[in-house]
């Protein structure tokens, strides 16, 4: 599909779904979002990208190899439970500490935000591979 | 009719439509079937946390505990997960009949019965 | 610890036997050998401490706490006569096996497998938990079926193999029902405790299935009739394993069982009859089969038959007589049969011939081997003074005592003298006519055989004298404790050798000389033995095992052939409509459709967007392009999506409208690669269908009436919204299920998510195969 309008729409679009889709995880623990939708709304960003330019520039544009994010993402989510067996609780109990950002004051951050990171990285390495290899057919 | 019998009545229709497309020769239909089926799967843990025309399940800044009538985010939780999964399947079919028809050369299943290709 | 070591050290060096024969060689037997004869001379240490009646070493440790099992060890009276026969011919098989199978590639295996088997023995022995006991019943029939398969490459290793697993394996079936039975009735599965509680048991109604099954049980392990006919297929196996499982101490474990519930059933007016005319059948048909057999290791086989089927009857007639006689001949079967089977062997290993009819005068070539084998063969036999004979001497006594009560009693006298003389039979044509007589060529010219082969036979045989003339030091020390646990009474038994001119001696003596007689006149003795085998041969058990293995077979080769018809959709039809049957039963007979809630009234914009919804479905359903079809497929998920934001679902809302996006454009990628539809099925086919689719639709309906009236509570719910804020910090209860309160399901999850990503890589990485016409054509 070589078509000037999708691709100059998708070089605009794809930064604003990429942001949308963090912010989206990132406000999931409180609001509407978190991991699983956050990395469905990315993968649908890089899918138009794919469209748009075929999957091997889309391959690209992701940086990092999908393999390599699916292991690290589920490395992140296993991770996040070994805090709470460090500190004697079951595995994957959730573990909250706060982190003073000057300017902000302190914010809450807790095992669940790395475990929600680990799984909006699995989504996204999982979905895109299933969506580059069918638009490498 | 109440709302029960509404949801019912898509259930069970999402669920024949589904069956009827799996019992298709036709192996694109299958993955139809199969897709319709689960968004049938869907509704019914759905239905079955009990419908109520509901606040979403959040918790209102300075509340601490979500205002009544919420709805239940237990079968909320199931499903989301049971959606992202049943893409998963359903894509990785997409993947598998694509291959497949590139070497077996037909998309009706009652001609996939051998093992030799 | 002492106890829960022994039996896992068998298994601990195991794991190393392979590398064991690697590095050592030819020495690795006598090495393997030091661990059983470690075990031996250790329990022979504890003799003392069990000597006292009732006396015991008792050990636990938990296992499974919350099923009731516990790894509760206990070493009496019974166990240590058992536990010490295990070790001590163990090491003496370890030795021999190290001999008679020198230079062979898999030699390391089957160590593995023999000090399998022994760990699992002494378990079996040595266990005081129901469960427990089971566990390592079980282990030797898999020790047991490796051993015998041992020569895979033979089609009838493999299926005597088979046979025996499949016979001593339904056996432990019933031995598990009957211990689950066993602790249900009791309060408990502590094997020690149940003699205590035999009035609770006795007055239950599941007594009697429960004794019957431990019966079928013991009968399968220990190859009474009519579940002999595996142990005689069993010779397939090596000569060590035969010599060790097959004689001397497997085939004892369902001996043992009985044993072991003695003091639990003896009350009940089934178990001593029942017993005692199942082991006196097994005595007189293996001894009948058994002067039939002119290859060595067949004649030893269904001697055995003939010896647990004594053994069996002991414990059945049950008076204290009885019990010391059957310990007796247990310990001296134990010795002369474990000698004459590796004597066998040696005989087979030296000369080539396994046919004892055509061996002769080997007695000069192998002095020693003919020396020790005689030995064997006079206890075997009974004759004074070998410890043989003062096991048919007790026997006797025993079986007279009971004789004085009614006519049975004298029956039995009649069959154990019989079968005593075809036992001399076996015992000459074994022990002496290979040995004597005129040379008769041989494969292999004959010398007696190395140390290797010697020692087991000779060490055996000269244990069966020593143990009869000087009781006090072997036989005593073993017998009297186990008759004691067996009897839950004192024992005394009186092993000297002469009591002076009486009617058992006299029994005796004429066993033998008839045993002598028919040993001259086989040749036509075995012409009276032939409509037995006839009967057997043509309606027996191994027939029936034939005919229920064929049928087995048969049974699920036509329901492949009815199930597995090759079509995708034949197979989903199977399914679905076995569910929607079953399914639909039930919910005609229990379904409690009246009891729907209150839901309130339908708004008017919800009906539309269902309607909606199922148009779309139905638009799927009968489009007559992809594109429609893929149309109608979006329309229903942006239609979930919608009806998700109505009723308080806005996660699930966006999670359906990112999947039903993506799901549309892999669809059409996807399906433009293969051809259009097209209209393949015939019509009734098609109306068929939409039957079975529209029975599913309408079973799943009323499934949501039901269930939506079901839900009593919310409690779950309502705890994770209480803590979600205090405890989680989550303000999104949903998101807060997801990754923190049930954040391991989650992990699970994403893990299957990364397989199906898995195998679409695998998939990607094969290249289809080209049509078969094609490759042949091209090849050069």
């Amino acid at each position: 599909m070589n078509s000037t309008i999708l691709q100059t729409a998708t070089r605009y679009l794809l930064p604003l779904l990429l942001v949308v889709s963090l912010v989206i995880m990132l406000q999931g623990h409180n609001k509407p979002g978190g991991g699983f939708i956050g990395a469905l709304i990315g993968a649908a960003g890089f899918a138009l990208h794919g469209m748009a330019f075929g999957p091997k520039a889309t391959r690209t544009a992701l940086r990092v190899d999908l393999v390599w994010l699916m292991a690290a993402g589920l490395a992140m989510a296993i991770a996040s439970g070994l805090f709470a067996v460090v500190e004697g609780s079951a595995f994957l109990t959730g573990q909250w500490g706060s982190v003073h950002v000057p300017g902000f004051g302190s914010i809450k951050v807790g095992t669940p935000l790395l475990f929600d990171i680990g799984v909006y990285c699995v989504v996204l390495g999982v979905v895109m591979s299933i969506v580059l290899a069918l638009l490498e057919e | 009719m109440t709302l029960n019998v509404l949801l019912a009545i898509l259930v069970g229709g999402l669920f024949a439509m589904g069956i009827y497309l799996m019992l298709r020769r036709s192996i694109v239909k299958l993955i139809m079937g199969l897709a319709l089926l689960g968004h049938g799967a869907n509704l019914l843990i759905f239905t079955s946390g009990g419908l109520v025309r509901a606040r979403a399940p959040l918790i209102e800044e300075g509340e601490t505990i979500p205002s009544a009538p919420f709805a239940d985010p237990l079968p909320q939780a199931l499903i989301l997960t049971a959606i992202v999964i049943s893409f998963g399947v359903l894509a990785f079919m997409m993947v598998l009949v694509s291959r497949a028809y590139r070497a077996v050369g037909t998309d009706d299943t009652d001609e996939f019965t051998g093992t030799d290709h | 610890m002492l106890l829960l070591g022994i039996v896992l050290s068998g298994f601990l060096l195991a794991t190393v036997a392979p590398w064991l024969h690697r590095v050592l060689g030819r020495f690795a037997g006598v090495v393997i050998a030091m661990l059983p004869l470690g075990i031996c001379v250790l329990l022979g240490t504890r003799a003392a401490d069990i000597a006292a009646p009732g006396g015991a070493v008792v050990e636990s440790f938990e296992w499974v706490p919350g099923m009731g099992v516990s790894l509760d060890f206990r070493l009496d009276g019974l166990g240590l006569l058992m536990a010490m026969l295990v070790s001590g011919i163990g090491a003496a098989i370890f030795i021999y096996a190290g001999g008679y199978l020198k230079g062979e590639r898999q030699l390391g295996r089957l160590y593995a497998y023999l000090l399998m088997f022994m760990g699992s023995m002494l378990g079996v022995v040595l266990a005081d938990n129901l469960l427990l006991l089971f566990v390592f019943w079980e282990l030797t029939s898999v020790s047991s079926y490796l051993l015998i398969g041992y020569d895979h490459a033979k089609a009838k290793s493999r299926s005597s193999a088979l046979q025996a697993l499949l016979v001593t394996g339904l056996g432990g079936l019933a031995i598990l029902a009957a211990a689950l039975m066993l602790a249900d009735v009791a309060g408990t599965m502590t094997i020690s405790e149940l003699a205590a509680r035999s009035d609770v048991i006795h007055d239950s109604p599941l007594s009697l299935p429960i004794m019957l099954l431990l019966i079928f049980g013991a009968c399968t392990k220990s190859a009474q009739f009519p579940f002999h006919f595996w142990l005689p297929n069993a010779m397939a196996a090596p000569t060590p394993v035969s010599a060790y499982l097959h004689s001397s101490t497997m085939v004892k474990a369902g001996i043992y069982l009985l044993a072991r519930f003695s003091p639990v059933f003896a009350a009940d007016v089934l178990w001593a009859p029942l017993l005692t005319w199942i082991g006196a059948a097994t005595m007189f048909v293996g001894a009948w089969l058994a002067i039939r057999q002119s290859l060595l290791k067949p004649l030893l086989a269904y001697s055995t038959i003939s010896a647990l089927g004594a053994i069996v009857m002991s414990i059945g007639v049950g008076s204290t007589y009885a019990v010391e006689a059957g310990m007796v001949f247990l310990l001296s079967h134990a010795f002369y049969k474990g000698a004459l089977f590796m004597a066998a062997g040696a005989i087979d290993h030296e000369t080539g011939e396994k046919d004892v009819d055509k061996l002769g005068g080997l007695g000069r070539a192998m002095p020693l081997l003919f020396a020790a084998t005689a030995l064997a063969g006079a206890s075997m036999a009974g004759i004074l003074p070998f410890l043989g004979f003062t096991a048919k001497e007790l026997t006797f006594k025993a079986l007279l005592k009971s004789a004085a009560a009614g006519p049975e009693g004298i029956a039995l006298v009649a069959v154990f003298t019989i079968s005593a003389a075809f036992g001399v039979v076996v015992a000459a044509r074994i022990g002496l006519s290979p040995f004597i007589g005129k040379v008769r060529p041989t494969p292999v010219k004959p010398h007696d055989p190395p140390l290797a082969l010697m020692l087991g036979p000779a060490l055996l045989a000269v244990l069966g004298l020593a143990a009869a003339i000087i009781p006090a030091v072997l036989a005593m020390p073993l017998v009297r404790p186990a008759a004691s646990a067996i009897l839950a009474a004192e024992a005394n038994p009186d092993l000297s050798l002469w009591h002076g001119f009486n009617l058992a001696l006299g029994l005796s003596v004429t066993a033998l000389v008839v045993g002598a007689l028919v040993y001259v006149m086989r040749r036509g003795v075995v012409g009276v033995t032939e409509p037995l085998q006839r009967v057997l041969n043509a309606i027996g058990p191994a027939k029936i095992y034939d005919w229920a293995l064929s049928g087995v077979i048969a049974t699920a080769k036509f329901q492949t052939r009815a199930l597995q018809s090759g079509y995708l959709r034949q197979y989903v039809f199977v399914t679905i409509s076995t569910t929607v049957i079953t399914m639909g039963i039930t919910l005609a007979l229990r379904g409690g459709l009246g009891t729907l809630p209150k839901m309130g009234e339908v708004r008017t914009y919800e009906a539309a967007l269902v309607g909606l919804i199922l148009v779309g479905a139905v638009f799927t359903g009968f489009a007559r392009n992809r594109l429609a079809a893929i149309a109608g497929l979006g329309l229903v998920g942006y239609g979930i999506a919608i009806l998700f934001v109505l009723f308080g679902a806005p996660d699930l809302s966006l999670t359906q409208i990112c999947i039903e996006t993506l799901t549309v454009v892999l669809m059409v990628l996807v399906f433009y690669m293969l051809p259009d539809f097209r209209n393949i099925s015939a019509g009734p086919q098609k109306i068929r269908d939409m039957i079975v689719a529209g029975a599913v639709g309408a079973v799943m309906a009323s499934l949501v009436l039901l269930t939506g009236g079901l839900r009593s509570g919310r409690d779950v719910s309502e705890f994770y919204a209480a803590n979600s804020l205090p405890e989680a910090h989550g303000r999104n209860i949903v998101n807060v299920i997801l990754v923190d309160f049930r954040a391991l399901d989650t992990l699970g999850e994403i893990t299957v998510l990364i397989v199906a990503a898995a195998g679409v890589y695998a998939l990607m990485k094969v290249t289809p195969a080209r049509p078969k016409r094609e490759q042949e054509g091209g090849a050069p």
